[in-house]
């Protein structure tokens, strides 16, 4: 029998973007509202679509994430999108927790779920895990590399396209001008870029099996982790709202626009 | 004394406009040191400029993705004494510099516009919709990428100097099968253009008009999600939030209705023109001069009345 594979997505919970974002009082993100970041649906893609690929082998998807009690809606999503387990790691000690933290607390998650999984089989499961190519509210990119170093793992960032064969994963990405084809032993970590796939819709079965999949919490006790182990090494001193960029001039075209943008560029000397 | 050592992800011939920006902050700070996996034979020439003090490699070329990059970057730390590490705001540095912040228990600020002499560090956040300051906490050095476009460049021309080769290696983690060198686009790089002509879902899939308009202005072309995703544009074109961010003097958006992801990658552009049918598009909200048009026809004629002007 060939080995099972496991793949862990990581999922984060953000303000809408739709919305209006803002800062609370202790200069951390608002984040009484939130949806399944939409840039987290792509790697829960990419790992249903790795599973498709191989028919002949167990695959499990496991999503993960770090964050309040409201982020349990993101794993609510991902589950109707087709993850097969869902663990929620939620601990006060985490909240406005930069990436330092949140890698750290996401790194002993990791190691709490892959140690803790059976599986059918004669032989260790291989191991993967997915994100996204950044949050959608911090937007550093960086958790990925810092997860990776905690595990001891390499890293493939900005993934374009991946597939796997025992014990390899061929990976595309791009690295400044250079299109990079690459190839790695498990485990590693892999972020994926919004152009590797078009994430599915749950349709309405989904939805209803969603419901009966396994949620496991935790609190950084659960994993050992004590909160000293996850403090911020970055302090935010000042949020403040940027004033909106305001509109000038907007004229609606009467057959000569196209001369009237030349005459403004001329005289804002930009022609 | 504060030094700073500013690390290249790559190097090519001569400095991109990013790296010397990167130079530039750091000449402000402190002792410049550069730290780069690039080969260390070639490394001397794109470097001659005047004020660094250190120049480390590793033995050969290290190239990202390879974790050694956060070996070469943790030897160069403990040379260089730094308490300041800068990159550039791309993945690649990210992810090296990401590792280096695990290793030296520090904390990582990326995508910053400006470093205080006391080492605050300035960015915007949420779509641009607000400015932080922050910094590190603890004992370890400060660990920044720099968001291109953000702060003066004055890099004085210098003499080759020498190179300090350290001894890290590349790992043999990743095995790499192939690697391209992506077409030039025989315009100027979309993040130091002085001019960008942006187009999105209204070019309906002709890029005629754009192009010659992107020839007429010397200007780069830059694209919305929507118009890479139809595969009208290569990707390296995108503008916006999963896209490059630019700061051009000029941005001119064509068809593109500015939805927040967008705007992301544009909105601390010099003037913004926008040329789009629906007056209600968004983008007009930001627009220094909005025409509201159908760009089949406000094209030719600029374009016309811009060679008239010229002959
Ligand atoms: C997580 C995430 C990340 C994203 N990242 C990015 C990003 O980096 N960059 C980005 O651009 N988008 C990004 N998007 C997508 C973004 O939300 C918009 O969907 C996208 O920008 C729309 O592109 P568009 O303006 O070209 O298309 P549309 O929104 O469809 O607008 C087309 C516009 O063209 C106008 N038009 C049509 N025909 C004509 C004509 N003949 N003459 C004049 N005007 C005409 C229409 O009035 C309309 O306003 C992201 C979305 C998400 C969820």
């Amino acid at each position: 029998m060939s080995r099972p594979v496991h793949i862990i997505t990581l999922v984060k919970w953000v303000p809408d973007a739709q919305l209006e974002r803002r800062f609370t009082e202790q200069r951390r993100l608002d984040r009484s509202e939130g949806i399944l970041g939409e840039l987290d649906e792509h790697p829960i893609e990419a790992a249903l679509q790795l599973r498709e690929s191989l028919p002949e082998r167990s695959v499990r998807v496991s999503a993960l994430t770090v964050g309040p009690a409201g982020a349990s809606t993101a794993l609510k999503k991902a589950l109707q999108l087709g993850a097969d387990e869902a663990f929620h790691l939620a601990d006060d000690a985490l909240a406005g927790a930069d990436i330092f933290a949140t890698s750290a607390a996401a790194a002993a998650a990791v190691q709490k779920i892959f140690e803790t999984a059976e599986f059918d089989a004669d032989e260790p499961a291989e191991q993967l895990i997915l994100t996204g190519m950044s949050s959608e509210d911090g937007e550093s990119g960086a958790v990925p590399a810092q997860l990776a170093e905690r595990l001891g793992v390499p890293a493939l960032t900005q993934a374009t396209e991946l597939s796997l064969t025992t014990g390899h994963l061929v990976v595309a990405r791009i690295s400044g001008d250079v299109q990079q084809r690459l190839d790695v032993r498990l485990p590693a970590v892999v972020s994926v870029t919004d152009q590797a796939n078009d994430p599915r819709y749950p349709n309405f079965k989904a939805i209803m099996a969603a419901k009966k999949k396994p949620v496991t919490t935790w609190a950084l006790t659960d994993l050992g982790v004590a909160a000293s182990a996850v403090t911020s090494r970055v302090e935010v001193l000042t949020a403040a709202a940027r004033p909106p960029r305001t509109s000038g001039q907007i004229i609606t075209d009467e057959g000569d626009a196209g001369a009237k943008i030349v005459d403004y560029l001329v005289k804002e000397r930009l022609l | 004394m504060t030094n700073v050592l500013v690390f290249f992800d790559r190097l090519d011939e001569e400095l991109s406009g990013a790296q010397r920006e990167l130079l530039s902050l750091a000449g402000r700070i402190g002792a410049v040191h550069v730290v780069t996996g690039a080969d260390p034979q070639v490394v001397p020439q794109p470097l001659s400029v005047k004020g660094i003090h250190d120049i480390y490699t590793g033995t050969g070329l290290i190239e990202p993705p390879d974790a050694a990059l956060a070996d070469l970057l943790e030897t160069a730390l403990a040379e260089s004494h730094a308490d300041v590490v800068l990159g550039a705001d791309t993945p690649d540095a990210v992810d090296a510099l990401a590792r280096l912040a695990v290793r030296a228990e520090t904390g990582l600020i990326t995508s910053a516009t400006d470093i205080s002499p006391d080492l605050v560090v300035t960015k915007q956040v949420l779509a641009g919709a607000y400015t932080t300051t922050s910094q590190v906490t603890g004992e370890g050095p400060l660990i920044v990428t720099l968001k291109p476009n953000s702060v003066e460049s004055v890099v004085v021309p210098g003499h080759p100097q020498e190179v300090t080769s350290l001894p890290v290696g590349p790992s043999q983690q990743t095995e790499v099968l192939a690697s391209e060198q992506l077409p030039s686009t025989g315009r100027p790089p979309l993040t130091e253009a002085r001019v960008v002509v942006a187009a999105g879902r209204g070019i309906d899939g002709d890029l005629s008009l754009i192009e010659e308009l992107a020839d007429e202005l010397g200007a780069a072309i830059g694209a919305s999600r929507a118009a890479t995703d139809a595969g009208w544009i290569d990707h390296s074109a995108q503008v916006g939030q999963t896209g490059v961010t630019v700061s051009p003097q000029l941005y001119i958006s064509v068809g593109i209705s500015g939805a927040i992801q967008q705007k992301a990658g544009m909105q601390t552009s010099g003037t913004i023109v926008a040329i789009n049918k629906d007056e209600d598009a968004p983008v007009f909200e930001i627009a220094d001069f909005g025409v509201v048009g159908d760009l089949n026809e406000v094209l030719p004629q600029m374009i016309e009345e811009i060679r008239r002007r010229r002959s």
